[in-house]
């Protein structure tokens, strides 16, 4: 074996043995540094003849590259273990649990989103949104609607009163939206399309009433618009609102002080345990009450009945959420329990479109 | 109203059966709520023959019975005291379920006897309350046939709901004429032949009501019976009362009450012998009182109508008689009302006296005035024919009214309102069937309802009851026309503004409440409110009495339930009405956030990354700012003042402004009193803005947005602490910092507020971090240190601090 041989296995014996980058760096110095021994080496080449240049010279720098390459190949490896071990250091415990932020604990209460829905649906047919107080007045709550003084129609409303005025007026709460009708027709030219969301109150409370609860009506006023159309708008509301492909409504006479004809409408389902399946099944489900606006009212808002037509429907908000939603209990609705929020309630951003879709 | 399928049959020829009856009455708009089918329920149980009844060997009182039931022989123990050989009974068999109490019979042993199946009482078989015995069928019951239909108790009895404008079919005839017009069959009603009067009536009526109101008893009809023979009604009256769940008393008062029902007319009977003189229907005086026939006495207001003798009041007029003068078994001689009152009076004067009776539920909704005689002489006729005796000649008082109202009638309204194309001819047919009376050949004719609808007033009327007879159903969906454009935005500012604000809060994490909109009035007046003019005159409890001035109560109350069910840590919101007064400007919708325990903006309850806070002002401050910023109003223009409404912690709340007159809302955490006042416990923290009072965006004539201000040069930020009283609020230090120079300084920042070592008492180390931003070449040390020196002295020109070393 060669000098350069021998020179050669102790430097890349020792660049194997550095066990950190300090060391490594002393066997740098030690080979290639100013005094290191393979510098030396490489400063014996100018003293020699042409010849001995020939052989010795490819020899001594074929050891540099062979040490450098072999420094550079170790110090790689050496960083590759210290980012190892420096990252074993930063674990961390993954499987600990997060917060969830508000955009997964808030909730939007049923009534809220079915409203939406709603909103959602008749929009897209040209309603607007109108709304009204729910502190109102006996000429708007029932006189206008037609409601005869004294008449047995009147009473089956369970109206909360406030005390008397001096001069023996009584404001009350609304016992239906329809006030609104009223103050809509008497404000605004027909033609009229408007759907009437709000709260209602009547002093009942039961399994299934509350002293509060929620109404939605609607209203068409114009030249034409007839009892056809008032079927076509609630069987595509229907659909659209349980999100089915059809439903088959049944539409029976009643009687509305408001209304004449007047109607109440069943929609036909199937009822398995807590769910309801629309379009399907034997049962029939009162929904609503709707009919052709009676020719008093519109005389009462100074619309002529021979010329102006229309008609007006109402429904529970709280009724159809239960339905649609399967909640089982209307008095849950207003006891503002985590739980049943948590559980019935929508998600911050489940906003309910017509191109997206209701529900998801 | 009730009645039975047999009892319809007696009005209408009909081969339809049960099923199709229903359907048809649901059809025409008489709503079936509920069929009770007797026969088919009781079908089970049937005639059987006692062959033998002999005594239990181990006990007195029970028999053992070998009952023939027509399909074998079964040996059943009896303990009741008729059970004897030889008798008919009737038999439930092993695996029957008896109807009175759902006991499903299984073979038995009865003190070591066998036992299988049972004989039954009418209680058990549900048909009356007796049990004394086991019910005796007739000794040529056939064995082996259901008992119910021999008993005359298998008729299907039929619940349907007659709404208020129906009058006429709180009657059975009524009833029948519908269906006859729907086509299931030909009304039939027997004709009512007038009774001739074999003496004059010995009993006068008088009507002495006040000038003009006559119309309170248009007629009053009356006429003696004498001689009557007063008891049971016979079976079939009896079967039918009871069916429909009328408590049989005596023929007299049975014959009042069945014509109630079948003819919708309501008759009383006074007992002659007990009237003293004329009868005279006058107002109730001052202090009368009647004790009636429902065994209550009632204290008359004045302007109820009355009848009453020389004595004194003998009957509440068209809503009940009185106990003293009605007619018993003893009863010879009797008088028979049929009379037409004043519906709105006799309303009136039921709901007040709260008696609810089958006279006044006809009398209020309208009674036909044409049958007011008929109605007499029906009775007449069935009093003779059942008791016997004696007709007196009928005297009328007053005039029965011929109401006569002719309504022009163009065929094409029915078009018109209902879409549905009829012919002529068809709708004469339905209205005529229905009894309305239809004259003229052309496009429109005359049309008069008859006097049994006082609800037919015009054209709408009309075309109901052609539509509801044709059918409903015939009516084809036509869509309503759809605008041809992209349809404009129709959601007011308002309605925008709540939906988002709902969104918005709950993205923050707050959950949707919808709670009462009334409190308790000591809730409400510990919110601001509690006004009289917003208490219920009548609330249906006395914790749900007051309009809500403001929607904390109701979620603070909220809370607490969420907290005392094992849920402490909850956050709440709720969007909607409150009330400041009863006129409709008055209301406003509020936008209410409330934090309890730690249920903090960061996440709810404790975590492993750090201390549990619980909520305070700041998270509420936070949503609020939060929220309105998500409603399109700019933070940076909202003014936060240190206090709030007094049911606010004073030292731990604010108020959310935009100029000393324009408060949008107010945040921060409960008063402890409010918290005593309400029963609850805190932590809560808790904001309110009133929507209705943000300003609206201002309207531009494009959508487009501002141009993007933005600098090539990177900003610099410069930290700043000043050393102030304790008293000087942050907000002033920014705002000074900022004014310092308005070209460069772009945001400021309190990164650091201390107190405690190093700083004296009653002061406070307050750390601003400055932000510069140069705009067209980057900025000298020089040049900062001026804008840096301007912010120092107009922090401490502002606030009196000074900067700390």
């Amino acid at each position: 074996m060669s000098d350069l041989d021998k020179l050669q296995s102790d430097i890349l014996g020792a660049i194997e043995a550095a066990s950190d980058e300090a060391a490594l760096e002393a066997v740098r110095v030690g080979a290639l540094g100013k005094k290191g021994s393979v510098s030396e080496q490489l400063k014996t080449l100018g003293a020699m003849t042409p010849e001995e240049r020939k052989t010795l010279g490819p020899a001594i720098n074929g050891l540099k590259d062979r040490v450098t390459e072999a420094l550079a190949a170790r110090k790689a490896t050496l960083a590759g273990a210290a980012l190892d071990a420096r990252l074993a250091s930063e674990a961390v415990d993954v499987t600990l649990p997060v917060r969830p932020t508000g955009i997964e604990t808030g909730r939007i209460h049923p009534i809220s989103q079915v409203i939406d829905e709603i909103t959602a649906i008749f929009t897209d047919m040209g309603f607007a949104i109108a709304e009204g107080s729910d502190i109102e007045d006996d000429e708007h709550n029932f006189t206008a609607l037609n409601f005869p003084e004294g008449h047995p129609a009147r009473e089956m409303h369970d109206t909360f009163f406030f005390t008397p005025k001096a001069d023996g007026s009584r404001l009350l709460l609304r016992t239906h939206t329809s006030p609104v009708q009223i103050r809509t027709m008497r404000s605004q030219e027909p033609p009229i399309r408007v759907i009437i969301p709000g709260r209602t109150y009547r002093n009942d409370s039961d399994q299934t009433h509350t002293p509060m609860f929620h109404q939605v009506e609607g209203l068409v006023i114009d030249r034409h618009a007839n009892m056809a159309n008032l079927k076509w708008v609630l069987e595509e509301f229907c659909r659209a609102f349980f999100e089915v492909p059809s439903v088959q409504m049944r539409f029976r006479p009643s009687f509305f002080p408001f209304t004449e004809p007047s109607m109440e409408v069943d929609i036909r389902c199937r009822r398995q345990g807590s769910d309801i399946r629309f379009g399907e099944g034997d049962d029939w489900l009162e929904i609503l009450g709707c009919g052709m606006v009676h020719p008093n009212v519109l005389r009462n808002c100074g619309l002529d009945p021979d010329i102006y037509q229309g008609f007006a429907w109402g429904m529970g908000i709280d009724r159809i959420a239960m339905l649609k939603y399967g909640l089982p209990d209307l008095r849950a609705f207003f006891e503002a329990d985590v739980r049943w929020l948590q559980h019935y309630g929508f998600r911050p951003l489940d906003l309910p479109t017509l191109a997206g879709g209701l529900s998801n | 109203m009730k009645f039975t399928l047999s009892w319809l049959k007696e009005h209408l020829a009909t081969d339809a059966g049960l099923e199709k009856v229903a359907d048809t009455l649901t059809h025409v708009g008489l709503e079936v709520e509920a069929i009770e089918d007797r026969g088919a329920q009781l079908a089970p149980f049937k005639v059987v023959h006692v062959i033998e009844a002999k005594p239990h060997p181990n006990a007195d009182k029970l028999r053992v019975c070998r009952v023939d039931t027509g399909a074998g022989e079964v040996q059943v123990v009896c303990g009741a005291p008729n059970a004897r050989t030889g008798m008919k009974a009737v038999f439930a068999p092993s695996g029957s379920t008896i109807p009175a109490n759902g006991m499903v019979l299984k073979p038995t042993r009865i003190r070591d006897v066998e036992s299988n199946g049972m004989l039954v009482s009418e209680r058990e078989m549900g048909l009356s309350g007796e049990h004394d015995g086991i019910i005796e069928m007739p000794a040529d019951a056939p064995v082996g046939q259901p008992f119910a239909p021999l008993m005359g108790v298998a008729d299907p009895v039929i619940e349907i709901a007659v709404t208020p404008n129906r009058p006429d079919c709180l009657g059975v005839e009524g009833v029948a004429r519908d269906l006859a017009a729907a086509e299931i069959g030909t009304l039939k009603t027997a004709p009512v032949n007038p009774v001739r009067g074999q003496f004059p009536c010995p009993t006068r009526v008088r009507r002495e009501l006040p000038a003009g109101e006559e119309a309170l008893c248009p007629a009053f009809a009356l006429r003696l019976v004498r001689g009557v023979k007063n008891g049971p009604s016979p079976a079939w009256l009896q079967s039918r009362l009871k069916a429909i769940g009328l408590r049989p008393i005596n023929c007299l008062v049975d014959i009042t009450n069945f014509l109630t029902y079948d003819r919708a007319r309501p008759l009383h009977v006074f007992d002659a012998a007990k009237i003293s003189g004329d009868l005279v229907v006058r107002l109730a005086r001052e202090g009368e009182s009647l004790p009636a026939l429902d065994g209550k006495i009632y204290e008359l207001p004045a302007d109820a109508v009355v009848i009453a003798d020389e004595t004194g009041v003998q009957s509440l007029a068209g809503i009940m008689g009185g106990e003293g003068s009605g007619c018993t078994e003893e009863t010879v001689d009797v008088l028979i009302e049929s009379a037409l009152w004043d519906p709105e009076n006799i309303a009136r004067t039921g709901r007040r006296l709260g008696v609810h009776s089958d006279a006044r539920h006809r009398f209020e909704r309208g009674v036909d005035p044409a049958f007011t005689l008929p109605g007499l002489e029906a009775a007449t006729k069935l009093i003779l024919d059942l008791c016997g005796g004696e007709a007196s000649e009928v005297v009328l008082e007053g005039e029965v009214p011929e109401p006569q109202k002719i309504i022009d009638f163009p065929y094409r309204e029915v078009q018109r309102l209902t879409g549905l194309e009829l012919q002529p001819v068809e709708m004469k047919h339905v209205l005529t069937a229905l009894g309305f009376w239809v004259a003229g050949t052309g496009e429109t004719v005359k049309v008069a309802a008859p006097t049994w609808r006082p609800d037919i007033h015009g054209k709408a009327d009309i075309v109901e009851e052609v539509v509801r007879i044709v059918g409903l159903d015939k009516v084809t969906p036509i869509a309503l026309p759809r605008a041809p454009e992209v349809p404009q935005p129709v959601l007011t500012l308002i309605q925008r503004r709540t939906r988002a604000a709902k969104r918005a809060l709950a993205a923050r994490g707050l959950v949707e409440a919808v709670t009462w909109s009334f409190v308790p009035k000591g809730h409400a007046t510990a919110f601001g409110g509690g006004a009289a003019e917003l208490a219920l005159a009548n609330p249906i409890a006395a914790d749900l009495s007051d309009m809500r001035p403001s929607l904390l109560p109701g979620l603070a109350v909220a809370a607490q339930k969420n907290a005392d069910r094992g849920y402490p840590d909850v956050a709440l919101f709720e969007v909607g009405q409150v009330f400041s007064g009863d006129k409709p400007e008055d209301q406003f919708i509020a936008a209410t956030g409330l934090r309890r325990g730690l249920a903090t903006p960061e996440g709810t309850g404790r975590h492993w990354s750090g201390k549990p806070e619980p909520v305070d002002a700041f998270d509420a401050k936070a949503d609020a700012l939060a929220l309105l910023t998500a409603l399109g109003i700019d933070p940076s223009k909202v003014q936060v003042v240190s206090g709030g409404p007094e049911w606010f912690h004073p030292g731990r709340s604010g108020t959310l402004q935009m100029g000393p007159k324009l408060a949008l809302g107010h945040f921060g955490e409960l008063h402890p009193r409010v918290l005593q006042e309400l029963d609850i416990s805190g932590p809560l923290a808790a904001f309110e803005v009133i929507l209705d009072r943000l300003p609206a965006p201002r309207s531009k004539p494009t959508k487009a947005k501002p141009p993007l201000d933005k600098s090539d040069f990177q900003p610099i930020s410069r930290d700043f602490a000043f050393l102030v009283d304790r008293n000087v609020k942050a907000g002033d230090l920014i705002r000074a910092a900022q004014g310092a120079d308005k070209q460069f300084i772009t945001g400021v920042d309190v990164f650091d507020v201390y107190t405690g070592t190093g700083v004296p008492d009653g002061k406070a180390s307050v750390a601003l971090a400055v932000t510069l931003q140069p705009r067209e070449k980057t900025l000298t040390d020089a040049e900062i240190e001026a804008i840096a020196g301007r912010v120092v002295s107009a922090v401490e020109k502002a606030t009196g601090g000074t900067l700390r070393g």
